[in-house]
């Protein structure tokens, strides 16, 4: 990583979408349907009323528009900016139908929610206290999602992280085009000014124990995401120049990446493959490759961020896989073979097939792996075969007093659907707790 | 191309299309643009004892996005002199003297001052006059305007006098702000009046300042009603209009309409109902002269498409389709028809019918989760809601049913001997609480 890391950082590159003016939101308002049992709620994972909170927009009411949006995802601001509406409450959009543009439901949703959650404008009241502790393991957007909701509801909630600022993959792992770093540490501020305590640096397991945990607090829900990308296994991986794709885009978010003169190469066909891509395209790389086993249509990659990949001229190289990396001292050549499906649909390397393709900074996009050894820690905590944690609906692990949401249940999805876990495991803790007092 | 020519009361008009008493009018060189730009004829900003205005005059309403759907104003007549007025007249007229220009006209109530002002527009090179008996603000309460047309004596008394003095036609423009427009209209007849120009605009109210309480338009801390129009009141002038063309007691009194009109179909449905010119001043307000442009275009078009080679065919073709309720045909029967494939599936129209009329459509969600809508024909009454709502076009169609049914007006259906049986419509029963 060490000669990516220079000063000039491509401001405009990185700049994320920018929030609509009132007069575009007011039009863009206008323009919903108002649909009934509307498309767009029923294809987002919390949920949001966005007819509802779009038609406040038009009518001048910001602040029950924002209410709306947080009351069912108290994330409303960096989903508006990460979620993937294109595939989710844009994409069910009747007017889509009509071969008209859908609605901008996200940058809508911004605009709603900025002022409340950037701002000083406090909708949501304290509640008494219920004397009632949670301890949340993890301060990414489902921990922060289910300590919101707690806090709420008045129970006192310590959020554990390790990481050195909280956030988890808002903070760390969007692509900045999507969202900045400082945009998602902020609202963070919006989630502890609701009586959230997050301690940073604070590892669960090492820093302090799990035991502890569960005597300090009455329930325990554990977001710990997924781990790092792990390595290939290819000979000259260690070079310099050869990283795990999230430890970069984490530097791009930190600043001072300079891709200038540098040529890519981002291995995977994933969600960060994708980012990691159009992140490089966007740093002035010379050249950008993905470089995917298989064939497009398999890309588990959005269309629309496929898309916006082409068209910041990253070059897409399918049917190939890395077998080594060359160079002295930092990566010059990824050596390659192409891939072929056999007559029974297995995946084979071609044989004879070797070719190199130049590329200084190789970046793996080949999946996280799971905090298996973590969970095997936690008594009662099931994982499948997977790695991810079992819970049921209600997101409660074979621990009574434990519950689980987030990539670390579902192996990796958006922080929609990590908020969503996050409010439903609320909703059931909270009922524990409240049921627990009652027996009192 | 057909021919958009009218002649309204001996005054030949190039088009039907002139510039209402307003702002747009207030100026010669104003009236000189508007005529350059297409327009046909202008009435005058009114003429009388220059007035001076408040500065805050104007406010509107937005609908949905959409601004100025319905427009308020507080100014009074011409701030301007006499004199300059006379001179521009002249020059105007020098210059277009094909272009008609009608001098709107308000002063004290008495024979002298109509006599004395009228002599000098006509000596100026008016084509015609028109009494502003219709302002409802500001000059009504000095005893002018609709403090005039809303009393069908005074009305009658001072077209009788404008009549006595006047050489070119007599306009009498009406206030809407009273019961039957049509009293205003005989009452304009009675005096002698050679035409009538309507609506002026309706007593309004348009909003509230949510923050300092002061109704717009804001006057310092205070507002005052003012003159409503702009499309929003399009309705109710068409309905006025068609109500003076429909009485007997007006047959054949030319009718100049107003009211929210912006379109050529806004044109083409003023002079279906009766009108023989028409004038516009919110829309002008709105984007300027050249919407005339669009209208010379379309309704050129139109009257191609209708193989009609003049505009004076199609005046008056949809008076005789206005009548009472009573004699309507309560056997004709239309269900609405769904087309499944135009359907984009926003349950509008279910919610619309479910919640506010006669829940006869049903709404179930598809095996890929959509909403899928579907008419329930013994339900529907036809009331054409579902239509009304649907944001695509052609897709919800209201289709007549023939079932062999007789028709039959209700004064028939009431009548002792009835022409056949009432068709059957879907009514609810009991829908809650006990019998």
């Amino acid at each position: 990583m060490n000669q990516m890391m220079t000063t000039a950082v491509d401001a405009g590159g990185l700049a994320p979408v920018p929030t609509m003016s009132p007069d575009e939101a007011l039009v863009e308002a206008h323009r919903c349907l108002m649909c009934w049992d509307a498309p767009c709620t029923r294809a987002c994972p919390t949920s949001i009323d966005v007819p509802g909170f779009i038609k406040k927009i038009a009518h001048g009411d910001l602040t029950g528009s924002a209410r709306t949006i947080l009351e069912s995802n108290i994330l409303g601001a960096s989903c508006a900016r990460v979620c993937p509406t294109e595939v989710l409450c844009a994409g069910a959009c009747v007017l889509n139908d009509l071969h008209e543009r859908p609605i901008d439901i996200g940058r809508l949703q911004a605009f709603a929610t900025d002022d409340v959650v950037f701002g000083d404008l406090g909708i949501f009241p304290s509640t008494q206290s219920s004397g009632h502790s949670v301890g949340i393991i993890g301060a990414g957007p489902s921990g922060l999602s289910c300590g919101a909701e707690l806090a709420k509801l008045g129970h006192d909630v310590v959020v554990y992280d390790a990481g050195s600022e909280p956030g988890g993959l808002n903070t760390y792992g969007v692509a900045n085009y999507k969202m900045d770093k400082a945009t998602a540490l902020r609202e963070v501020e919006f989630v502890k000014g609701l009586g959230v305590e997050i301690r940073s640096a604070t590892a669960v397991g090492t820093d302090v124990s799990i035991d502890d945990l569960m005597s300090d607090h009455d329930a325990i829900f554990v977001g710990v995401g997924l781990g790092s990308i792990p390595p290939l296994g290819l000979d000259g991986e260690d070079l310099d120049g050869v990283a795990d794709a999230l430890d970069f885009i984490a530097h791009v978010r930190s600043g001072g990446v300079d891709l200038h003169g540098e040529r890519v190469a981002v291995i995977g066909g994933g969600n960060t493959a994708i980012d990691a891509v159009s992140q490089a395209a966007r740093l002035g790389a010379e050249r950008v490759y993905l470089v995917y086993r298989r064939g497009r249509d398999e890309m588990r990659a959005y269309p629309h961020d496929i898309e916006r990949a082409l068209s910041s001229g990253v070059e897409f190289i399918h049917w190939t896989v890395p077998s080594r990396i060359e160079g002295s001292g930092s990566a010059a050549t990824l050596v390659c073979e192409r891939t072929e499906y056999t007559d029974d649909d297995r995946l084979v390397n071609v044989e004879g097939s070797e070719y190199r393709i130049s590329a200084t900074v190789v970046l793996r996009a080949t999946g996280q792996q799971k905090h298996v050894s973590f969970f095997d820690t936690l008594d009662g905590v099931e994982t499948d075969a997977g790695g991810r944690v079992v819970v049921d609906d209600e997101f409660r692990t074979g621990d009574p007093r434990m519950w689980a949401g987030g990539d670390c249940v579902n192996g990796g999805k958006e922080v929609v659907n990590a908020v969503a876990h996050g409010k439903a495991a609320a909703a059931s803790i909270d009922r524990m707790l409240r049921t627990a007092a009652d027996a009192k | 191309m057909a021919d958009l020519s009218v002649n309204i009361c001996g005054i030949e008009s190039p088009n039907p299309f002139w510039l209402a008493s307003a702002p747009p009018t207030n100026t010669g060189d104003q009236i000189a643009r508007a005529f350059d730009a297409g327009w046909g004829g202008a009435v005058w900003k009114t003429l009388g004892d220059p007035i001076e205005n408040v500065y805050s005059r104007y406010s509107s309403i937005d609908f949905n996005g959409q601004r100025m759907a319905g427009f308020n104003n507080i100014e009074l007549i011409t701030d301007r002199s006499l004199e300059d007025n006379l001179i521009e007249i002249q020059e105007v007229k020098r210059r277009y003297p094909d272009n008609v220009v009608v001098i709107s006209l308000m002063v004290d109530s008495n024979p002298e001052a109509w006599d004395t002002i009228i002599k000098q527009v006509e000596q100026a090179g008016a084509d015609a006059i028109e009494l502003n008996f219709g302002c409802p603000h500001g000059m009504s309460e000095r005893g002018m305007g609709s403090a005039v047309g809303q009393v069908p004596e005074y009305t009658c008394d001072i077209t009788g006098w404008a009549k006595e003095s006047a050489t070119v036609p007599v306009f009498v423009k009406l206030t809407p702000n009273i019961t039957d427009i049509r009293t205003a209209a005989r009452a304009a007849k009675d005096g002698g009046a050679d035409a009538v120009s309507l609506i002026n605009t309706i007593n309004s109210i348009t909003g509230v300042d949510l923050d300092s309480f002061v109704p717009r338009p804001v006057v310092g801390d205070m507002s005052s009603h003012g003159g409503y129009c702009g499309p929003a009141v399009k309705p109710i002038a068409l309905n006025m209009v068609a109500s003076i063309a429909a009485d007997p007691l007006t047959e054949g009194l030319p009718i100049s309409g107003i009211g929210g009109i912006a379109t050529w179909q806004d044109v083409a449905e003023y002079i279906l109902l009766g009108a023989t010119t028409i004038q516009v001043c919110t829309a002008v307000m709105h984007y300027g002269y050249r919407i005339v442009e669009g209208m010379h275009e379309g309704l050129s078009n139109y009257l191609d498409s209708k193989g009609m080679q003049s505009v004076n065919e199609l005046r008056g073709l949809s008076v005789n389709k206005v009548t009472d309720w009573q004699s309507l045909d309560i056997n004709y029967v239309i269900k609405a028809e769904i087309d499944q494939d135009k359907c984009i599936n926003c349950g509008l129209c279910y919610i619309a019918c479910q919640d506010g009329a006669h829940q006869a459509i049903s709404a179930e969600r598809t095996a890929d989760d959509k909403t899928k809508v579907a008419i329930i024909e013994d339900l529907c009454v036809g009331c054409n809601l579902c239509s009304l709502v649907c944001p695509v076009q052609g897709c919800i169609e209201m289709v007549e049913r023939d079932y062999g049914q007789t028709h039959m007006t209700w004064n028939e259906y009431a009548s002792e001997d009835r022409p056949g049986d009432l068709y059957p419509r879907p009514k609810h029963g009991l829908t809650i609480g006990q019998p």
